[in-house]
């Protein structure tokens, strides 16, 4: 299947008082046709600055300072931010979803009136074929009685039922890319399954590929093909799920593993990764994750960050100086 | 929303009977007889009995103990009667007729140039923050809401009227009479009277709006592609104007306030100005009407705003 999206060594900055916060610094990651990417790591590390970096809403006192965004053969950065190329990209070709369902939709606006306006925008529809097409998309999504609720507000649905309507005006326009940004650490366990089956239907039917980001392993486990794993602002491990959660290869993915919560493993003990993530503002030349790992060597304190390495297993790479397979204190819960 | 109404418009009842009680009481509290200063300004100085005055007292019911004055007072009023003004010996209610709409016109007029005015200086200061025009607006702002509008009454008079004489520096002629000179007399008024409302709407509005300009939701506008403009003119300006509708209520208040200075600084003869003589003059019927109007009035505009309200929020239930 054809490459749909290309990020190559993309950095984005924000200036602040405190010093440059190298949110995302050196990101490579790519999407093919129809496929499921999952895009993992904590707070902070730099994975909503990434995705927003690709639709180009990254605003003062942020910047991308560098890389390519090869979106359909065209690097997406040489294009204005607010220009008619990325306007027509950004809700037509590739869409995004927010984390908050509470505040992302506008509660002074209907739902009709926000799905139809990129319906009207992007597929130059009439208002009534708009308003025709947005009910059948609320009902694609799962609201019940669309034709009913389509004159409601916001603030008339539950926090599910709204990451729902973001959906479906994700998709409105069927989009190449859906790009989710934590749709579903707002919600409880069960509205979140539900809601991560829906996303991969929809993207199914629609022919899309989707990018799910989040901070919890267990999320991506049943639905991404492929992972990418991040730490302040870098890719420390990439490669395909399953090789990801058989054979972990970069002790964040390792710590990662051990402390998230599954959705497909009840009763399990969380151990949770020591220490804090390092501040973005003074990162220090060598390994980033250093001063958490437990498999550090003298070589880690030494030498500069490493660079993306391939390791065993297709596309696998991993950014680590050490094997930890040949480690024998390896405690990885299977 | 029938039921929210009907209970305002009784609160807005129990709150104008208030009002009107203590302004009743508190008048004829304070020390001064209004006869003896009618007495002393009146053509007939000294020429009036002790006598005739005690006729004319009891010709306004004023030789009556406090309680049933305002007993009678409220029974005039069912009538539809305000009363008869002991200074201008005039009907009330024709009194109010001739200033209120004067009033009104330089209230309405103000309040036409100051909203939109005010928004746009808001709107525009936000959405290009940190350039010229912020800076312009901002400044300019702080200025408008600490300049004393008697003291810039008194600069315009002084440069525009005196100086200058491009302006006349008082007066007021009705508009259908002869618009343009209504309107030229009109020009300092309004300005002295827009000035502060500008300043604090152009404030609250330049808050708001980078405020919204932040939410979540204007960011999922922005994702869907739409333009700068779109993405103002649908989801940035309504929702920005829920605080600025709140602070409207208080706006009305503060320019019919202000009419009270205004229209004495520039001799028009408003309900400001007549409630002012009407105090020198201790003219309790006077006094009594153009309170009770005015606390009519700001009640029932800001049951307005609230209701209004609820076209910008439909979050907002009147239950
Ligand atoms: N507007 C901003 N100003 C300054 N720093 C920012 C801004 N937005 C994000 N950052 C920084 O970028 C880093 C990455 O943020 P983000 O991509 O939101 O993380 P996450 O992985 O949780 O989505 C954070 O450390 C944050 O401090
Ligand atoms: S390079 Fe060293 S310090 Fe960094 S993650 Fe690998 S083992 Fe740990
Ligand atoms: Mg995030």
């Amino acid at each position: 299947m054809g490459r749909l999206l290309e990020v190559k060594d993309l950095k984005t900055y924000f200036k602040t008082d405190d010093g440059i916060v190298k949110a995302v610094d050196g990101v490579s990651f790519y999407i093919d046709e129809q496929e499921i990417v999952g895009v993992v790591g904590e707070s902070g590390c730099g994975k909503t600055v990434t995705q927003l970096s690709v639709m180009q809403l990254i605003n003062r006192p942020g910047r991308i300072v560098g890389g390519e965004i090869i979106f359909e053969g065209k690097n997406l950065l040489e294009y204005e931010q607010h220009g008619p190329e990325m306007r027509s990209i950004r809700g037509g070709k590739i869409a995004m979803i927010f984390q908050e369902p509470m505040t992302s939709l506008n509660p002074v606006l209907t739902l009709n009136q926000q799905i139809s306006e990129s319906l009207m925008l992007h597929l130059k529809m009439s208002k009534e074929e708009a308003r025709k097409r947005a009910i059948e998309l609320l009902g694609l999504v799962g609201i019940p009685s669309p034709e009913e609720r389509i004159d409601d507000y916001p603030h008339q649905f539950s926090g599910g039922m709204r990451q729902r309507v973001m959906i479906a005006m994700g998709m409105a326009c069927n989009p190449k890319i859906l790009i989710a940004d934590e749709p579903t650490t707002a919600l409880d366990v069960t509205t979140q399954a539900q809601l991560l089956e829906l996303m991969k239907s929809m993207v199914e039917q629609f022919k899309s590929s989707l990018v799910i980001v989040t901070h919890n392993l267990g999320v991506v486990a049943r639905y991404a093909q492929r992972i990418y794993i991040m730490y302040a602002g870098k890719v420390v491990e990439e490669g395909k799920c399953k090789d990801i959660f058989k054979n972990p290869r970069h002790p964040y993915t390792v710590g990662l593993l051990n402390s998230v919560p599954r959705l497909d493993v009840e009763g399990e003990r969380l151990i949770p990764i020591e220490g804090l993530p390092p501040n973005l503002t003074q990162m220090p030349p060598t390994c980033a994750f250093l001063p958490r790992c437990p498999y550090a060597t003298e070589q880690c304190r030494t030498q500069p960050m490493p660079e993306l390495r391939p390791v065993e297993g297709e596309g696998h790479k991993i950014r680590c100086y050490v094997d930890i397979a040949e480690v024998d204190n390896v405690t990885v819960k299977k | 929303m029938v039921s929210y109404i009907i209970r305002r418009l009784l609160w807005g009842f129990v709150i104008v009977t208030l009002v009107s009680l203590i302004v009743f009481f508190a008048i004829r509290l304070l020390p001064g007889d209004p006869l003896l200063i009618f007495m002393a300004q009146s053509q007939e100085m000294g020429t009036m009995s002790l006598e005739q005055i005690e006729a004319l007292r009891a010709e306004y019911g004023l030789d009556k103990p406090i309680m049933v004055q305002y007993v009678n007072w409220v029974k005039d009023l069912m009538r539809g009667d305000l009363g008869l003004s002991i200074h201008y010996r005039e009907n009330v209610g024709k009194l109010m007729l001739e200033r209120l709409p004067v009033t009104l016109h330089l209230s309405l007029v103000s309040l036409a140039i100051s909203l939109p005015l005010g928004i746009l200086a808001g709107l525009a200061a936000a959405l290009r923050r940190g350039t010229w025009i912020d800076n312009v607006v901002v400044v300019g702002s702080y200025i408008g809401i600490a300049i004393p509008v008697f003291w810039l009454g008194y600069m315009l008079i002084l440069i525009f009227g005196l100086r200058l004489g491009w302006l006349p520096i008082a007066g007021y002629t009705s508009p259908f009479e002869n618009f343009w000179l209504s309107t030229r007399q009109l020009i300092m008024p309004v300005f002295c009277n827009s000035i502060a409302g500008i300043a604090g709407m152009a404030r609250q509005m330049r808050s708001s709006v980078l405020e919204v300009a932040n939410q979540d939701y204007v960011r999922t506008a922005w994702s869907k592609g739409l333009t700068e403009k779109a993405v103002v003119l649908r989801h940035i300006l309504k929702n920005s104007m829920i605080p600025i509708v709140t602070i409207l209520g208080m706006s009305i208040g503060g320019i019919f306030g202000g009419s009270v200075i205004i229209e004495n600084i520039f001799a028009i003869p408003g309900m400001g100005r007549l409630l002012v003589n009407s105090i020198f003059a201790q003219d309790y019927v006077v006094i009594q009407a153009s309170t009770l109007i005015m606390a009519c009035i700001i009640i029932a505009s800001n049951l307005l705003v609230d209701i209004s309200y609820g076209w910008f929020d439909p979050r907002i239930r009147y239950d």
